[in-house]
């Protein structure tokens, strides 16, 4: 799983949905993986705004990078080829393999194995 | 014809020998190509977007979303969901771009809000037709699927869905699960008549500069035919006129008027504004 896809996923149990604790879910055992992929400049600045950046600090503190800056790169920040490499390396390169994403509201478990996490729900949880 | 959805339910049905089959298979690979070049036009995308793959298997659709060219406004970024683990195996094989996630669309789709530009689904939702568990039914399942699907999508997003319907009830059992849900939708229709006829259902969700829905969506294109049934709906309605004098509906509308002057009015009944009988 990808960080970017990290950045959006919550969790899926009925009753987390009003929540705000159900978002981020929180990562625990990850084991990470670097794949190149090719910078595309305009992918990252159309989904840049979408991007919760407290969230996304959560998780790279989680993850074990080192600290992002406090606030969102905005404006003439954009314009800097080296933050948006470096933007691109965390949210598209970075994957997470194997681990666990868990919850802040109800503690579910999501399993990620190879990369693939699994968010079926055994049915009382629907 | 045998359907698979009457046989299995999707995650049993595509095992690792069907799911290698059908990912194999130079027949469905040209189908599913040409169907997702036909979504991806009708999305019309201008600059390289995020995408939700519903029901995105072996990644046959997602792969072409990552090779569409920049002049085209690609690549598009994607992230799959799939409830069949041995097709998710498949795609891990063929090492796809996309973000893969084992989990039932008709669970609901958990993503924040307003979180993709836009949706594809190629021959997937229609399996959301059955249930395959007492504790749920078909209707509960189409219903979380739209629902999550239009929280997902951002202001003026669309989802294409490419699918099979059964019959004409699916059919709108689909449409209707998802206007329900608050997206403008419709139907086209390739090759209609025909044995490989395709359905597609348009979906749009108001807002950000998109207006109006299906028709607006593939206004420009050449070879499509509009039938709106709103129209001919409203056109029913306005060719009856205003009510005529001593008809019914002018009588109704008579009472009513004096009704609401406070007059004294007799009950309206199925009898009203019929002749006597001929007393003799």
């Amino acid at each position: 799983m990808k960080v970017i896809t990290a950045n959006f996923v919550t969790c899926a149990v009925k009753e987390c949905k009003t929540s705000p604790a159900s978002f981020p879910l929180h990562f625990q055992d990850a084991e990470l993986e670097q794949q190149e992929l090719d910078f595309q400049p305009e992918f990252i600045r159309n989904i840049l705004p979408r991007i919760d950046w407290e969230a996304l600090r959560t998780i790279s503190n989680e993850l074990g990078f080192p600290s992002l800056p406090d606030s969102k790169p905005e404006g003439d920040a954009l314009e800097n080829e080296q933050t948006l490499r470096d933007l691109h390396r965390l949210l598209l390169e970075t994957q997470v393999t194997e681990g666990k994403l868990t919850c802040g509201n109800c503690g579910h478990s999501y399993m990620i194995k190879e990369g693939i996490a699994n968010f079926l729900l055994p049915s009382h949880l629907v | 014809m045998s359907r698979p959805e009457d046989i299995l339910p999707p995650d049993l049905f595509y095992n690792d020998n069907e799911s290698r089959k059908y990912t194999k298979s130079s027949r469905i690979r040209n189908i599913q190509a040409n169907m997702t070049s036909r979504a991806l036009e009708l999305l019309d995308l201008k600059s390289p977007s995020f995408i939700l793959d519903l029901g995105c298997g072996s990644g046959l659709s997602g792969e072409m979303l990552s090779e569409v060219t920049p002049e085209e406004g690609g690549p598009h970024t994607w992230i799959g969901m799939d409830i069949s683990p041995s097709m998710l195996d498949v795609a891990l094989q063929r090492e796809v771009e996309g973000d893969l996630f084992l989990a039932d669309i008709g669970q609901g789709v958990p993503f924040r809000p307003g979180t993709f530009d836009a949706a594809i689904s190629i021959s997937a939702i229609q399996w959301l037709c059955n249930a395959e568990t007492s504790d749920v039914t078909a209707e509960g399942r189409l219903r979380r699927f739209f629902e999550g699907l239009y929280a997902s999508l951002r202001r003026g997003g669309r989802a294409v869905c490419q699918f099979y319907p059964k019959n004409d009830v699916q059919r709108s059992m689909i449409s209707g699960a998802a206007i329900k849900a608050g997206f403008g939708a419709g139907i086209l229709e390739d090759d209609p008549g025909t044995k490989s006829s395709k359905l597609y259902l348009v979906l749009t969700v108001g807002g950000g500069g998109l207006t109006g829905d299906i028709t607006g969506v593939v206004n420009g294109m050449d070879d499509v035919s509009v039938l709106d049934a709103r129209r001919k709906a409203a056109e029913i309605n306005n060719a009856r006129g205003p009510p005529r004098k001593g008809d019914k509906a002018w009588i109704l509308h008579k009472k009513e008027q004096m009704a609401k002057k406070g007059k004294v009015v007799k009950a309206s009944s199925k009898y009203t504004g019929r002749k006597r009988r001929i007393a003799f």
